[in-house]
């Protein structure tokens, strides 16, 4: 595109703030044409810039980078690069006994390790026809929906941070780590539970457990309804968010979205509904939705299912089971072959869709285990196409607002 | 947007004067939860040294190793878990894992050091600030990665045994030992105690992957005579076995004999491996016990020309004529021995040595020499009247047993001893539909005989009359004799040592029956050797003095069994022959000449 016109970034910036997405770019006689869903201009012709945002950088989420080409500060291309957490644990766990696994599947979302534990079990107990007791099925629910709850935290915290909000990220970590405490308690670790294993759990709930739990959760609301306050209702935010990376319904299929980036384009779409697993089916919940399918749209779905969340675990801890085993006994485990076969299973995270595929050559390790993590999709092609158009200066908040976790994305 | 929007982040500031949420370390301490997963703890006096942990860290973090202080015995590798803290990952298998529970983590996750080596340290031999620590994580209960119930062994009800000499023991059926089979975790503890050193948890793992036939190769490496020892193995793996600390011991002797249930005798061909081509030289056996059995074949598959020189109808010694048919049939002994002889091992029966044939000439005639002649001589009850009709000893009963001959034990029978043989005439005779009682002189606890056999003797009826000395035995008046007995007091001599029975005056009893067994031990004979070869030999208390293959004070003669051993066990008569095959093969191809 040599002809094409110079550009001030002031004129840039002029374009129309609130509806920056990839539509208006074609329409924009300052910015390259777009043809297939990619920007065509010439580096070389002095009017862009490359320019790259991250692996360090606070902006990114995680340890990801991004490689932008900006037209004054509004984002002409974006390439994205990961990478610099590949810790091969997939390759890993082909080496490992099935029961040496468990410990290494946690790893693979550092921020909400349970659904990895979750569904690692879970695999393994469908393919072997393990029965797993009822009240580790409520106990597992409780992790997940804690594991939820805490993950959102520290979205909120880094949601917030992205567009300069700072204190609520101090209070909404704060919350994490209260919650956190929680799961001390429970597991024996804060970060990395090795919680659940095939054949249910492997302890029963501590003495007193489920009041302090409430207390937690009390806690937590209270401080939601502050951060609802003071940043959802925020004109700072509403006016950064709204409009920002809006995902167009039409391509939700065709880049798999899913989790609150689908609900927010009106997708009613949530596994722990369409396929109930754990004890969903028992619980009272409904699907969030919004239509208007930006940042602030996905921010409001997220908030709204951390209430829901909190809800979720005060009608477990009021029917959590009192007695009864939480454990089935196992083949023993260093000898444990898993009979051939593969299986796919899937759980709602907060991301999204998570799902392990299991191979097994009916050996005592897995053949292939293959992690399918929301973040994929939504941090990679998702993101890509998103920026296209997006002010350099939003880059942070669409990143953070599409929720990723790079280590999901490298397994 | 509104105004509302504008004013309303404001209210932020309420927050202002809330307490701090981080805590100030060092000056507050948090300590971690109860069952945090924090530093390592050991008790080191219950670890055995299994090695279990390491084997499942998936990081590799763990390795067993030797610890001053501690040492090897049975039971316990006198090892220790060094964990490397550069690997580990606090994920707790090694704690799940742990047969003996000794590992276990405190609540503790504070350590600064300036040197990186130290964070690779031994739980509960290097002294760390938490070693006592009484929080931390454990294993729960109703958790376990490790089955601590052992598979059910089919048995005949006691009121059933007792009736006839039908084996009691009825063997696994193939899923039963492949669940059994499943629960060893292959520390190998069990090899190291095995007296034969059988590679236990090879076999077991054959059993596991339904492979029999690699299985009983496996068994014959180290032990020749699987289908007897299948069934009447003392089985010392078992006692030492590491899941015994979690629940059962593994069925390690059931086991084994399985893998020999399921191959036909004539299928040994296929599967095992048969001797190599004859070397020439020729190697004389006297007594077809356990010991000499195990040289014969070890031998054989070496080459070697073997003779077995026995005095009974049969071969076995004690496995055949010492064992009740109830516990070691007769065709599992003949299974065993064919196989010997199918291998070209020949046993000439019914000769014994010094009457048939000299021991000088089979010195004269033979490469080498190896003598496993067992205690044939039983001891007496040496008390006033052990000489009357009706007064029997224990391994004559048997053997009587054996032979079909009518042991003539009448409706009372009293059994003086606490041994497997005492146990065995006891058992005999109720089938013989006698009124059986044991006396033995210490408690119960104290007998020497295996503890199921002590168990099933009660089961079927034989009475145990515990710190009971007999006196002496007189001609009774309703029945045949009259035992009278004393009761006994344990007295310790206050130093640890064992508790010794000591009769209580006054204490007499009386039984009238009509025969009495001494079960009290036996002894060897030697008489067979001749005064210059015996000249060479050395005996402490009854027993060969003989180097570690065996080798006696004449070069050429080899010794082995319970005339060698102390423990007196079938099993250990298999490794004194396998020893002494070795030592045999080693002096021969390398020594001999240059003696």
């Amino acid at each position: 595109m040599v002809n094409a016109p110079k550009i001030s970034p002031k004129a840039a910036r002029g374009v129309d703030l609130r509806r920056r997405n990839q539509a208006h770019i074609n329409d924009n006689p300052l910015m390259p044409p777009i043809v297939n869903g990619k920007a065509v201009f010439e580096l070389e012709s002095g009017k862009y810039l490359k320019t790259w945002q991250g692996p360090q950088h606070p902006g990114i989420t995680g340890n990801m980078s991004l490689e932008l080409v900006i037209c004054g500060d509004e984002i002409v291309e974006c390439k994205t690069h990961v990478g610099y957490l590949h810790r091969g644990f997939e390759k890993l766990l082909e080496r490992r006994k099935y029961i040496q696994c468990f410990p290494v599947v946690c790893r693979i979302a550092v921020p909400e390790p349970d659904f990895n534990e979750y569904l690692f079990a879970e695999t393994l107990e469908s393919l072997s026809g393990i029965q797993i007791p009822e009240k580790a099925q409520w106990i597992r629910t409780m992790q997940l929906e804690m594991a939820r709850l805490a993950s959102f935290f520290m979205w909120l915290g880094g949601q917030g941070g992205a567009f300069g909000m700072e204190t609520q990220g101090q209070w909404t970590v704060t919350m994490r780590d209260y919650l956190l405490d929680r799961f001390e308690e429970l597991t024996g670790h804060r970060i990395y539970h090795m919680y659940m294993l095939p054949g249910g759990v492997r302890s029963d709930l501590p003495e007193g457990f489920l009041g302090r739990l409430r207390d937690t959760l009390d806690t937590c609301q209270t401080t939601l309804d502050d951060v609802e306050r003071t940043m959802f209702h925020n004109a700072v935010f509403k006016m950064r968010a709204k409009g920002l990376g809006v995902i167009n319904p039409a391509i939700v299929e065709e880049f798999g979205i899913t989790g609150p980036n689908a609900r927010a384009a009106g997708f009613a779409r949530d596994l722990r509904k369409d396929e109930p697993y754990g004890v969903y089916p028992q619980l009272d919940f409904a699907v969030i939705t919004r239509t208007d399918s930006d940042a602030y749209a996905r921010a409001e779905v997220r908030l709204e299912e951390m209430y829901q969340g909190i809800s979720l675990l005060r009608q477990i801890c009021d029917r959590m089971p009192k007695d009864g085993p939480f454990f089935t006994p196992l083949p023993n485990v260093l000898h444990w072959q898993v009979p051939k076969g593969f299986i796919y299973t899937k759980a709602e995270c907060t991301r999204g869709e998570y799902g392990y595929y299991l191979e097994s050559d009916g050996s005592d390790k897995p053949r292939r285990l293959y992690v399918r993590g929301p973040s994929y999709t939504h941090a990679v092609s998702l993101m890509e196409h998103l920026s296209i158009g997006c002010n350099i200066a939003d880059t942070a908040g669409l990143m953070v607002s599409l929720h990723t976790y790079p280590p999901e994305v490298e397994r | 947007m509104s105004l509302r929007d504008i004013v309303q982040p404001f209210t932020v500031w309420k927050r202002a004067l809330d307490k701090p949420y981080t805590s100030l370390k060092p000056l507050e301490e948090r300590p971690g939860a109860p069952r945090y997963r924090g530093f390592h703890i050991n008790n080191t006096a219950k670890c055995i040294g299994c090695g279990t942990c390491e084997t499942i860290c998936q990081n590799e973090a763990i390795d067993l190793v030797a610890v001053l202080g501690q040492k090897t015995k049975h039971g316990d590798s006198g090892l220790r878990p060094q964990i490397d803290y550069g690997r580990c990952c606090w994920c707790a298998l090694c704690v799940d894992m742990c047969p003996t529970s000794s590992l276990g983590m405190s609540n503790e996750y504070v350590w600064i050091e300036t040197d990186p080596e130290k964070y690779r340290f031994v739980p509960g031999v290097d002294d760390k600030s938490w070693n006592d620590c009484e929080l931390g994580y454990r294993r729960s209960e109703g958790y376990d990665l490790l089955t601590a119930k052992r598979v059910e062994m089919p048995m005949l009800p006691f009121a059933e045994s007792q009736k006839s000499f039908v084996e009691m023991v009825q063997g696994y059926s193939k899923e039963q030992a492949m669940k059994e089979a499943d629960r060893c975790i292959e520390c190998g503890l069990c090899i190291a105690t095995c007296p034969a050193h059988m590679n236990v948890p090879a076999y077991i793992a054959a059993i596991r992957k339904d492979e029999v036939e690699e299985g009983l190769r496996i068994v014959y490496e180290a032990n020749p005579l699987p289908a007897s020892c299948g069934r009447i193995c003392s089985h010392a793996c078992e006692y030492v076995c590491a899941m015994k600390h979690r629940g059962e011991a593994l069925s390690i002797r059931w086991l084994k004999r399985y893998i020999v249930d399921q191959i036909y005798a004539m299928d040994y061909k296929k599967v095992l491996k048969t001797a190599e081509p004859d070397n020439g030289k020729t190697i004389a056996i006297i007594g077809s016990g356990p010991g000499g059995l195990a040289a014969a074949y070890y031998l054989r598959m070496l080459g070697y020309g073997v003779t077995i020189y026995d005095s009974k109808d049969k071969a076995g010694g004690m496995l055949r004529y010492g064992i009740p048919e109830y516990r070691l049939p007769y065709d599992q002994i003949d299974k065993d021995i064919n196989w010997l002889k199918e291998l070209g091992v020949s046993i000439n029966q019914s000769v014994r040595i010094g009457r048939d044939i000299s021991f000088e000439q089979l010195h004269r005639d033979n490469d080498a020499l190896f003598f496993s002649t067992g205690l044939g001589k039983p001891f007496g009850l040496e008390i006033p009247g052990d000489d009357l009709p009706g007064v029997k000893d224990g391994l004559k009963v048997l053997e009587d047993v054996t032979n079909g001959v009518d042991a003539d034990l009448g409706d009372s029978v009293v059994v003086v001893g606490g041994g497997n043989v005492a146990m065995d005439a006891a058992r005999t005779s109720r089938r013989f539909n006698a009124a059986v009682t044991i006396l033995y002189r210490r408690r119960i606890e104290d007998m020497p005989a295996d503890v199921e056999e002590v168990h099933e003797s009660q089961g079927e009826g034989c009475v145990i009359r515990a710190q009971a000395i007999p006196l002496r035995v007189e001609k009774g008046t309703t029945k045949r004799l009259r035992l009278v007995w004393g009761k006994a007091d344990m007295v310790t001599d206050g130093k640890g040592g064992r508790p010794v029975p000591v009769l209580i005056p006054g204490s007499e009893e009386v039984i009238e029956c009509d025969t009495v067994v001494a079960a009290i031990g036996q002894g060897a004979e030697y008489e067979f050797i001749p005064q210059d070869i015996a000249a060479k030999l050395q005996f402490n208390k009854g027993n060969v003095v003989v180097n570690e293959f065996k080798q006696t004070g004449d070069p050429k003669v080899f010794a082995g069994g319970d005339i060698v051993n102390p423990k007196k066990d079938a099993i250990s008569g298999i490794a004194n022959g396998h020893s002494a095959a070795k030592g045999i093969d080693i002096w021969l191809t390398n020594f001999k000449d240059k003696a």
